[in-house]
């Protein structure tokens, strides 16, 4: 899927389809899934029956009929607000769809192979793909290696390497074999695999209401139906005033005053944009190329307090990388830079590339062609434990330059009958103790000196932690090296604890043992022995690299198997909530504003001398034109202010790491006290606007 | 406000912040089960009331369990307090050969007492024998006051254990309040007003004659007994009408300064307590210091709106309604505090209140009886407004809303909403019907936004257990003596299952360990939270009654008209 196109908040397309479905999810079916906007819809279609008979009565009210169609917009709003937020992920569906096809699957039952439609297989069958098929479901393979280009779901173009065994194994339907041939055990039924499922959640068609979701829309339904006790209550209340002034019953509130003022006051705001809010939610970590199998993993996201990482990959780059050349006595350290660069020009390893480099940035040695020095690479094998070159000198002699673990080179040197030098051997201590990996490098029977390998921690990641730590996330480094090298590591890299010699039974307990003191783990993983770790965790984000069982295990998926990932994910967590908590907070707030507006208006002639201004137009603090303009500028403001967040749904609030207190106060300032001063401005605005 | 009145205020503040934490700990000594001196003391009678009904002191229940024993015991006192009304003329201690009082008034009154409400439609000297004084009224004065807190107990337990169904065990709970905390107290209180003149006897109605040479009925009885309690157990129901203005009952400056106290003493105390037994003193505090803030906010609009001159009396005090023993400031103290603590208590007539003081009592009550409250249900009520600020605000910081280390979530807030709605809703419907039908206008005194301030201030007193009167209503008809009696009810228990549910489902949680992601409840931050919400949720929704009665009556009042 490539999540990386055009994802343009607005783009007409999108708008124009959004708009059609805010009409067609004017259907009480899907209305009523949404208690306050299903109130607004109710309050509409009566505010409608009334213009509509006094079509017939002859007391016409072109006031009323502002009310009605600005009730309707309210609800079309919040519909655009879903429907906009659907779309979105409607055109990612089908970018994906494009990729799911029907193919043609030669399936393998004992040595005779048939050819049946994909959608045909059943979990367990066994299936062969060779070069340029695509791979009909999702599956695991069981014989042979292949590259496999995934562009189709992880939108990355480079290809790569399935195998059987091992930590590589999963294969995903739609993806195409590009090399060799394998036999896939296929591991999902149909229409549940990876693709369809990917589908279904960016379509928002499964959708749940995630767990948080539910407890808010708890509270909207409550504060509606407070609110809407306040408003049923109130004809009452103004019968005893109207006859306690001497005014004729016939001037109680009407319908749609009263329903004005419901709408005014229940949470439309955040009522209309809850969903949107959810989906965009979904839709962000998406962006990051990470696939949540449910809304209410995002959620945990959120809550996640601490995070397993496993060192390598996350913590540290994937290899070692050479820092320093150490001479033996007598040696210069250009003479073992020469040397050591020669042993690794033909080294492809990454540990043997990073030597190449080092040699360059520090001596300026130079890149010599391997042929033109006539030279034989001797390749690392598990045997020797070291790897060089052989170079024929013009004297018709052999060079042997080697390099390699301490043990491997003593010996080599021995066997050479000369000696291995003492300070040799401290060196070599001396950096194992450290947490680094000495490489000691020889020519002939000459130990010249050690090279410095070392766990490089990625740039930045320092401060990430540290960031993590502000926002109350305890992080664990987790690595099978032993105590002291990761200790070392743990140190440099600013984790807050870790585990060393670490076994996924270790992982597991650790899990459990957070747990139980009601912490909330989060951690990513791709192997196989990795995977009842992964559903122990609340948060376990499976590599797409990784095995099909780490990738059922998880309620995550990255697509870019990035480890860092899973800081990502925890930060798209707490902006969904934060989000919800922000808008949720500037529509109660916006309540304030609007009863000044409404109340003064309807109660304007009660207890009124002969001008028919009563004491309560006191509180017309905002100075608004007229009673009709007062309650129609609130009821525009709470329709057109939804339009004006659904930006701010979709992308969410502005996050930044920082201390929960500091996060409270920053939302608390902007939506808090911005909900209580906005609506002020902007209903005065557009009763200047009505007035005109 | 003279000097004095002032110095008496501070002092009046002072006191009750410096007795907190000193009842407060002993409190949670007493709830805990730990060693308290008034073990060797009362010890020996709770094992003997264990015994006696045969419970097993520490065997816990889950919240069903609690609920189920809580309500059942209501029920029976309910059923008690009734019929002994209904038969009193066969009872003894009936010097005054009182009629058996009439079935409505007789459900209002039990209901009242059992709901810890003490709203009187009755008048006390006139209606009920010493017997059913005694037995009846005084009695649940102590059970409904251990009731609340209680529940509040129950509620600490599940907001301080973690993965467990057990709540504790109501039975116990109750005896050792009413043991160690209530009936200490209220004897000694007791002792003081009779040393200050509060009468406490047998005796039949004495017939005197007066200056003028008319003959005048002198009720008498054990009053100081009742009064200590009703101060201390937030109940209220005063022995004689006038309640706390009668001589009788607060005779002096200093009774009524401690009366005046007492009203407060352990819903703050509580506060203490509960901060203690949840691992956090600094959260008692903050609760207590929110409630200290709305108290002091409505006392000095109360005092402003009385003192101030008013177009109508130009400079004059507003004598009307007041006691002239205890003048204003005295008043105005004492009904900001009874009506912010559902104590109900009076010494003043709150109907002659100036508008805006007569709508502070009023907004203590509609706000849910939050401002301390009554004995364990202010501070209860409170919780169920945290729960709402924790859960709307908390959500800002980007995590579950958690308050205590509990994650709130869609149950808490299904039944706190319940919690928020049980009373609003009996307020504005009865308040809706009374003020369109004749059954509810029939009972006025007053026209205009007056009176419907005085049905309003009836149905908040029933739904918010507090009972005091706004008067100037005859609340003694059938209809508001059922409409108020099932508004007390509504308000009371409609409260207290839901209190019970949270308490029961937070038990059963895991306690997350605070961290900086965790949002704080214990800072100044949330205090102004609490009070934004408490006023934003609790108060908004009586907006429009509110304005159409005391805002109104008040803006009415500066150009001249009054009703």
């Amino acid at each position: 899927m490539s999540t990386k196109q055009n994802t343009n908040l607005f783009n007409k397309k999108l708008i124009l389809q959004a708009t059609k479905d805010s009409f067609i999810k004017l259907n009480p079916g899907s209305l009523v899934k949404n208690p306050v906007i299903f109130i607004v819809a109710i309050g509409s279609l009566l505010t409608s029956i009334v213009v509509f008979a006094s079509l017939f009565n002859g007391n016409f009210s072109s006031f009323n009929l502002q009310i009605a169609i600005w009730l309707w917009f309210t609800v079309l709003f919040a519909n655009f607000s879903e429907a906009i937020a659907e779309g979105r992920g409607k055109a990612q569906a089908e970018s994906l769809r494009k990729n799911r096809t029907q193919t043609q699957a030669r399936k393998l039952t004992g040595q005779k192979e048939e050819l049946v439609s994909a959608p045909e297989l059943k979990k367990g069958d066994v299936v062969v793909c060779e070069a340029g098929d695509v791979i009909p479901s999702d599956g695991e393979v069981i014989e042979g290696i292949a590259s496999v280009d995934e562009s189709a779901i992880t939108g990355e173009s480079a290809p790569v390497i399935r195998e059987s065994g091992g930590d590589r194994s999963a294969v995903t339907g739609g993806t195409k074999v590009i090399s060799d041939r394998i036999l896939i055990r296929i591991t999902s039924e149909p229409g549940d695999t990876f693709i369809d499922r990917m589908i279904a959640l960016v379509e928002g068609a499964k959708r749940k209401k995630t767990p948080n979701e539910i407890a808010l829309s708890i509270l909207l339904s409550g504060l509606s139906i407070i609110f809407l006790l306040a408003v049923v209550t109130l004809p009452a209340f103004f019968a005893y005033s109207l006859s306690a002034s001497g005014l004729p019953a016939s001037q109680n509130l009407t319908i749609p005053v009263l329903i004005a003022l419901l709408v005014c006051l229940i949470p439309t705001t955040i009522g209309g944009l809850l969903s949107a809010i959810g989906i965009s939610g979904m839709d962000r970590l998406l962006q990051r190329n990470v696939i949540a199998t449910s809304g209410r993993a995002i959620e945990a996201a959120g809550d996640v307090d601490v995070l397993l990482l496993d060192k390598t990959g996350t913590i540290t780059l994937g290899n070692r990388m050479a820092t320093d050349f150490i001479p033996a006595d007598g040696v210069t350290v250009e003479e073992l830079a020469s040397a050591a660069q020669l042993s690794s020009l033909s080294d492809e390893t990454p540990e043997g590339r990073s030597i190449v480099i080092l040699a360059k940035e520090k001596f300026n040695i130079r890149g010599r062609e391997v042929q033109q020095l006539n030279a034989l690479f001797i390749p690392f094998t598990a045997q020797s434990r070291m790897s060089g070159v052989d170079i024929k000198t013009k004297d018709g002699q052999t060079r042997q330059i080697r390099k390699g673990s301490a043990e491997a080179i003593r010996s080599f040197v021995q066997n050479n009958n000369s000696f291995y030098p003492q300070n040799i051997q401290d060196v070599v201590s001396e950096l194992a103790r450290q947490g680094a990996t000495p490489l000691v490098v020889a020519q002939d029977n000459k130990v010249l000196g050690v090279i410095h390998l070392k766990d490089i921690v990625k740039g930045g990641i320092k401060q990430r932690f540290a960031e993590l730590r502000k926002m109350g996330i305890k992080t664990v480094m987790i690595t099978g090296d032993n105590a002291l090298t990761a200790a070392a590591i743990a140190a440099e890299a600013g984790v807050d604890d870790f585990m060393a010699e670490a076994t996924p039974e270790d992982k597991l307990r650790r899990i459990r043992e957070e747990q139980a003191n009601g912490h909330l783990v989060g951690m990513i993983g791709d192997g196989t022995n990795d995977a009842p770790a992964l559903a122990q965790a609340d948060i376990g984000i499976a590599m797409n690299s990784g095995t099909q069982a780490a990738r059922e295990a998880g309620n995550m998926v990255d697509l870019d198997s990035n480890p860092t990932k899973l800081i990502e994910v925890v930060e798209v967590g707490k902006q969904l909530l934060m989000t919800r908590g922000a808008l949720t907070t500037f529509s109660i707030a916006n309540d304030v504003a609007k009863y000044f507006a409404i109340i003064p208006a309807i109660a304007i002639s009660l207890y009124s001398g002969k001008n028919g201004i009563g004491p309560l137009s006191a509180l017309n603090v905002m100075n608004l034109g007229s009673p009709q303009s007062a309650i129609l500028s609130a009821v525009i403001f709470n329709a057109i202010i939804i339009i004006l967040l659904i930006p701010l749904a979709l992308k969410g609030v502005p996050y930044r790491p920082v201390s929960a207190n500091t996060a409270l106060i920053k939302n608390l300032f902007i939506y808090g006290l911005g909900g209580l001063i906005a609506p002020f401005i902007g209903i005065k605005l557009i009763d200047l606007l009505i007035n005109l | 406000m003279t000097i004095q009145d002032i110095i008496q205020v501070l002092l009046f503040f002072a006191l009750l912040i410096g007795l907190t934490p000193i009842l407060g700990n002993f409190m949670s000594k007493v709830f805990a089960g730990e060693r308290h001196f008034m073990l060797p003391v009362f010890g020996w009678l709770e094992k003997l009331i264990y015994k006696f009904i045969g419970i097993a002191p520490n065997e816990e229940a889950n919240w069903k369990s609690y609920t189920f024993g809580l309500l059942l015991f209501n029920l029976i006192g309910f059923i008690f307090v009734f019929l002994i009304q209904l038969f009193q003329t066969y009872l003894p201690f009936n010097p005054a050969h009182l009629p058996n009082v009439t079935w409505h008034s007789a459900f209002n009154t039990s209901v009242s007492f059992v709901t810890n409400t003490n709203w009187q439609g009755y008048a006390g000297e006139t209606t009920m024998s010493y017997f059913v004084q005694m037995i009846g009224l005084t009695v649940q004065n102590f059970v409904s006051a251990a009731t609340g807190m209680a529940v509040l107990l129950a509620l600490i337990r599940g907001l301080s254990r973690k993965t467990t169904d057990k709540l504790g065990n109501f039975w116990t709970d109750i005896t050792r309040i009413i043991l160690y905390v209530l009936l200490p107290l209220s004897i000694l209180f007791a002792i003081v007003l009779v040393g200050q003149g509060v009468v406490q006897n047998f005796k039949p109605y004495e017939e005197v004659q007066t200056l003028q040479g008319a003959l005048q009925v002198i009720p008498m009885g054990p009053a100081a007994s009742q009064i200590a309690i009703k101060q201390l157990g937030t109940n209220g129901g005063g022995f004689f009408n006038a309640n706390s203005a009668h001589p009788f009952e607060n005779p002096t400056p200093f009774s009524n300064f401690l009366e005046m106290l007492f009203i407060l003493l352990i819903p703050a105390s509580l506060t203490f307590t509960y901060g203690k037994m949840v691992g956090s003193t600094r959260q008692g505090w903050t609760i207590f210091t929110a409630m200290l803030i709305l108290l002091i906010v409505g006392l000095g609009i109360s005092l402003y709106a009385e003192y101030s001159s008013n177009p109508i009396f130009g400079n004059l005090p507003l004598m009307e309604g007041k006691e002239t023993r205890f003048g204003i400031t005295n008043s105005v103290l004492w009904s900001t505090v009874t009506t912010a603590a559902s104590n109900g208590s009076v010494n003043a007539m709150h109907e002659s209140l100036s508008p805006l003081a007569g709508m502070v009592t009023i907004i203590n009550i509609l706000l849910g009886e939050v401002i301390f409250g009554g004995v364990g249900a202010g501070l209860y009520g409170m919780v169920i407004f945290i729960i709402l600020t924790v859960f709307i605000a908390g959500l800002m910081v980007g995590r579950t809303p958690e308050y205590l280390g509990k994650k709130i979530e869609a149950f808490e807030v299904q039944m706190a909403i319940i919690a928020i709605l049980a009373p609003s809703f009996v307020i504005l419907l009865f308040t809706a019907w009374a003020s369109v039908s004749n059954l509810g206008l029939s009972s006025l005194n007053n026209a205009g936004p007056h009176g419907f301030s005085e049905i309003l201030y009836a149905f908040s007193s029933a739904a918010g257990n507090n009972g005091s009167a706004f008067a100037g209503l005859n609340a003694n008809t059938p209809f508001y003596n059922l409409t108020t009696g099932l508004g007390m009810i509504i308000g009371r228990f409609g409260i207290i299952i839901p209190v019970l549910a949270i308490a029961g489902k937070m038990a059963g949680k895991k306690i997350t360990p605070p961290s900086a992601g965790t949002f704080h409840t214990d800072n100044g931050l949330f205090i102004g939270l609490l009070i934004a919400v408490i006023l934003i949720v609790g108060g908004l929704t009586f907006f429009p009654a509110l304005s159409l009665g005391p805002i109104i009556e008040h803006l009415l009042m500066n150009s001249g008209t009054t009703f």
